[in-house]
């Protein structure tokens, strides 16, 4: 049992909050996580910039630029979840990123360091599952690490049991067609019936709910269809320009949970 | 693995490995497009409608086989025998085309109503509307703003061809930057979207799929050297490398020929460690771009880096990965040629052959003073384009030009 699975048999409705490391300020994640936690969100995913992320839209990619332009790194990073991990020993924390600034730090480094941090899943969009299983799984396992997986709209029943079969953290539920940071669509028909679809196969894996979830009421429609959702470009948003980034990132997950 | 263990150079193993490189490393949204494509892609490629659609369109819209031509003067000047592909007699002005007349085809196969690309200086953006407006099919052609400014005679054919051209505003907003919207849109259209990718690069079977189609330069070089020099094997094959697309059509059918001698070259822009160059084979660093592990730029952390040259096609900071192999390996020699050494190939290609040749291909030219070659040898030279679109560059450089 780890910090994931704990939370899902604790809660309903799961926030799960992406920002990324480095943005708005490189000493921000400690207080943001920390605002977001005191807030409501009931787990966190911490973004690791890269340079060409080919999975998020324009909101993402800035703050990575942003981010990267303040001095972020995977090293670094890791220096900072250590007094996280200390100052929010409950709540699951997951590092979201792409697979080359991995690669260059080393896999096995990355696992070691990852998991001494506190760290308890992986979200590593353009790593293939094949890949994954053939090359990494042993490393992550290793360390505990729970990798998390992504289905869309278009992915087979075969391949979302396959995934699903391998899972132990939870189901990451891409909402439908696009990059992060999109508008949900304007007719949810096909969307609802792609979340009912995926509800009645009876996954033994929790599943979350992600791009294009940027308020209460997409949070609540995701909520409905599964164990709750996932939040990153809206929060951005919320922290562009604020005075006060933990400020603003507290009172984004209140307008979300109250 | 070791040299003796190849079995061929040409073909990639079921998951898209040349070597150690290669591989299809893309987010679960490109899945079903990417599987759509690899599970398809051969067998339509070698049914008989495809072929003979492909080559009728060859032949009588894109005007192959291009000539292969014996450069005299060249020849004179290098003490040895140089053949000239002259790709620059394409419709279009350059190789690009024969991929993209071929992957239009495989897209109206699979169904697809919409086409996307990426393009640098324009070119591939260019053969791409042109199949496009041929066959009747949108097309929305992703490009760097900073490459629309400077590359605006191509961005006026796109739209006159009429392609949608849209800017890349993220991060370098040039050709990775291209690359990367273009693949993002793919994510947003995964049902109706057919995305022509310029290239050997990008995730399998695209690295497989664009060298097979370029594959007929060599094809044709083969039969065409038989009939003038009494061998279809050259010594030497000369070819320009950006992302590789036309070295890899130039070496295609010699790859599993040991030897003949190919020969890769790269933009070092102002030097390779000048800070400002694109000589990945050099520079570069085994990582993931753009859904393949490669060579390419990157920084310590892994974050990618914007490489340099005067010619914009040759700016991409990976390599395919089937050349990534060639060095690896040691089958492909790798020589890299500055901004300036490339502008002297322009200007000797102009005066002694009268062909003004595309910037890029500029730099395979330069380096026949640096192959070695003796008196017997035969060397082909892959001229990859021509260098209309290069002439305000040629303007700006005129005093190393005149």
């Amino acid at each position: 049992m780890n910090r994931i699975q704990t939370a899902f048999e604790q809660k309903k409705n799961l926030l799960n909050i992406y920002f990324t490391a480095g943005y708005p300020a490189l000493a921000d994640t400690l207080p943001l996580a920390q605002a977001l936690v005191a807030a409501g969100a009931d787990m966190l995913e911490i973004g690791m910039p890269f340079s060409d992320p080919l999975a998020d839209g324009p909101v993402i990619q800035h703050s990575s630029t942003l981010a990267l332009a303040n001095g972020m790194n995977i090293k670094t990073l890791f220096g900072q979840l250590g007094p996280l991990r200390a100052a929010l020993p409950d709540t699951p924390v997951l590092l979201m990123g792409y697979l080359n600034p991995v690669l260059q730090f080393g896999i096995e480094n990355f696992c070691r360091e990852a998991a001494a941090a506190g760290v308890d899943g992986v979200i590593l969009p353009d790593l293939p599952v094949a890949e994954y299983e053939e090359e990494y799984a042993d490393t992550f396992r290793r360390h505990n690490l729970r990798p998390v997986f992504l289905i869309t709209p278009q992915t087979s029943e075969a391949r979302i049991r396959h995934l699903d079969g391998i899972s132990e953290a939870f189901l990451y539920l891409v909402s439908g067609p696009g990059t992060t940071g999109g508008t949900g669509p304007a007719d949810t028909t096909a969307q609802d019936a792609y979340f009912q679809r995926v509800e009645g196969m009876g996954l033994k894996t929790p599943r979350l709910i992600g791009f294009g979830i940027a308020d209460k009421a997409s949070y609540q429609r995701a909520c409905a269809h599964a164990d709750g959702a996932i939040i990153g470009s809206a929060l951005i948003k919320a922290l562009e320009g604020a005075p006060d980034a933990p400020a603003a990132a507290a009172a984004f997950v209140a307008s979300i949970k109250n | 693995m070791t040299p003796s263990a190849i079995t061929s150079y040409q073909i990639p193993t079921a998951r898209g490995y040349y070597g150690e490189f290669g591989g299809a490393f893309v987010p679960e949204m490109l899945f079903p497009n990417v599987e759509e494509l690899r599970t398809q892609y051969e067998e339509i490629l070698a049914s008989e409608s495809f072929r003979t659609e492909y080559e009728q369109l060859l032949r009588d819209y894109v005007g192959r086989p291009t000539p292969l031509f014996e450069a005299h003067r060249l020849s004179e000047k290098y003490n040895t025998r140089v053949f000239l592909k002259r790709e620059d007699l394409c419709h279009t002005g350059a190789h690009k085309i024969n991929n993209t007349v071929g992957q239009i085809l495989l897209a109206k196969r699979l169904g697809k109503t919409r086409i996307i690309a990426e393009t640098g200086a324009g070119q591939h953006g260019v053969a791409t509307a042109t199949v496009c407006a041929l066959m009747g099919l949108p097309c929305v052609v992703y490009m760097g703003s900073v490459d629309i400014e400077r590359q605006a005679p191509n961005v006026a054919r796109m739209r006159l061809l009429g392609a949608e051209v849209r800017p890349a505003v993220s991060g370098s907003r040039t050709l990775k930057d291209a690359t990367n919207e273009a693949i993002r849109d793919w994510i947003a259209n995964p049902v109706d979207t057919h995305y022509i990718i310029g290239s050997v690069v990008g995730p399998h079977p695209y690295p497989d799929l664009v060298a097979r189609l370029q594959a007929v330069i060599s094809e044709e070089m083969r039969k065409q050297l038989l009939e003038k020099t009494g061998s279809e094997l050259p010594d030497y094959v000369v070819a320009c490398v950006g992302g590789g697309s036309n070295a890899a059509g130039a070496f295609y059918h010699f790859l599993d020929e040991p030897s003949v001698q190919l020969v890769a070259v790269e933009a070092a822009g102002h030097g390779i460690h000048s800070g400002h160059s694109a000589a990945t084979s050099v520079l570069g660093t085994p990582g993931i771009i753009h859904g393949s592990r490669t060579l390419l730029m990157q920084d310590a952390d892994g974050q990618i880096t914007e490489p340099y040259s005067l010619s914009a096609g040759l700016d991409y900071p990976g390599i395919g990965p089937l050349h990534a192999w060639l060095g690896a390996s040691g089958r492909a020699r790798f020589i890299a040629v500055t901004d300036d050494e490339a502008l002297a190939g322009v200007r000797e290609c102009s005066r002694l052959e009268g062909i003004i040749p595309a910037l890029e291909t500029a730099h395979a030219l330069f380096a026949l003073g640096q192959l070695g070659a003796g008196p017997n040898d035969v060397v082909v030279v892959n001229l990859s384009g021509r260098g209309d679109k290069d002439l305000e560059t040629y303007m700006k450089n005129f005093d190393k030009l005149a």
